[in-house]
């Protein structure tokens, strides 16, 4: 509708509003709290030029590599029946193999790496919670997760920080 | 200081991207080819750079770093201080060139790289181009393309009255659909957009980097 609109003309939430400033793209918001808010509560960007790097690629694998299929899956199972389609099981089948082969390589990486980025907590696993969340607790999909071992660890962790907890238990479609 | 490496392949809109970056922050670099059309990138030798075997992949010293637009961010703020600025000037720019940057990377590109996959790649490898696939994401195209208009209107580029990393990353995509995928009045038939294109394509960093794009 209009008034969204004007905030976002891609008609897509969330958008921020910082005093005179509007901003838009999850991604994009999040980076710039990250920096603005850089010496408060949690380092989401590492330490050095290096390690925000890689913490800006394993953003980049998420958002190019993880996300599409992984919504696809969650269009298909959750987001269907609420429209009153049916599902595409085949669609499915296909994302839940692009999810798997993604998470491959995530099993390998987290193997050497507590992290994505390195061994600490930043924006590369954040960005990785609200699709992994419905993945597992709202698609039946958790086994591609929990059988993968490291890969297991990681989403424990992630996924039992509070400040992802205040989040979570308001994820539901009314 | 040893010059940096992109491996990559030289009509890869990924690897220029990060071809051109490099241009803009006047560094040096050397183009390791990974050929593509032999399937190297999925051979052992690059996989053990990039898992996901895809390119480009740069090698900065001991810093081994993927995604092209990643890889940009990181030269930006390396080099901030030499060549272009690609990054705005304050905290709010830099944030409205990364919002940019998003729209690029989630809105632009997956249509615009299936219009240029479907015309231009899939009949390299002996299929038939999909003309109903090419429609749907031209439709998807022109809805976006439309917000740039109104977006272009305002503003000389699309963070603001700079030239940025936004703008740099709609470059290689665009080549292709106006000078190899007959699309080019998706852009001409909008007339900020098309001022914003001459603009943009006409920089010496690219023009540079766009004459090596053929395949093969």
């Amino acid at each position: 509708k209009p008034q969204h609109l004007a905030l976002n003309p891609f008609g897509q939430i969330p958008v921020i509003q910082d005093g005179d400033f509007t901003l838009f793209e999850s991604r994009a918001i999040a980076k710039y709290l990250a920096k603005k808010y850089m010496g408060q509560g949690t380092d989401l960007l590492g330490s050095t030029l290096t390690e925000r790097a890689l913490v800006e690629q394993w953003c980049e694998v998420e958002g190019q590599s993880f996300r599409g299929p992984a919504f696809s899956i969650i269009e298909q199972i959750l987001l269907a029946p609420i429209l009153g389609d049916s599902r595409d099981e085949e669609a499915v089948k296909i994302s839940v193999e692009k999810v798997g082969k993604v998470l491959d390589v995530y099993e390998e990486r987290l193997s050497k790496s507590k992290y994505l980025a390195g061994d600490f907590f930043s924006l590369a696993d954040l960005q990785h919670l609200p699709y992994t969340h419905y993945l597992v607790n709202a698609c039946g999909k958790g086994d591609l997760i929990s059988s993968r071992k490291h890969v297991k660890e990681w989403w424990e962790d992630i996924s039992s920080r509070p400040a992802w907890k205040k989040v979570a238990e308001k994820m539901k479609f009314k | 200081m040893a010059a940096i490496k992109v491996h990559g392949y030289h009509a890869s809109t990924a690897t220029v991207m990060v071809l051109c970056c490099l241009n803009e922050k006047e560094v040096e670099y050397e183009l390791v080819l990974v050929d593509l059309p032999t399937g190297a990138h999925k051979k052992p030798e690059y996989l053990a750079l990039n898992p996901f075997g895809v390119v480009p992949t740069i090698q900065d010293g001991d810093l081994t770093l993927y995604e092209s637009r990643a890889i940009i961010r990181y030269l930006a703020k390396k080099f901030q201080g030499q060549g272009t600025d690609l990054l705005g000037s304050t905290l709010s720019e830099e944030a409205l060139v990364y919002q940019w940057c998003e729209v690029e990377g989630q809105s632009f590109n997956p249509p615009a790289l299936s219009i240029v996959s479907q015309i231009l790649v899939v009949p390299m490898r002996g299929g038939s181009t999909d003309e109903a696939a090419v429609e749907m994401n031209v439709e998807k195209l022109e809805k976006v393309l439309d917000i740039y208009e109104e977006r272009l209107s305002k503003s000389k580029y699309l963070a603001g009255d700079f030239f940025s990393l936004a703008d740099l990353q709609h470059l290689p995509c665009t080549h292709y659909l106006v000078n190899a995928c007959g699309k080019g009045d998706l852009i001409s038939s909008r007339k900020h957009v098309n001022a914003w294109w001459e603009d943009i394509s006409s920089r010496p960093t690219w023009k540079k980097v766009a004459e090596n794009m053929k395949f093969g």
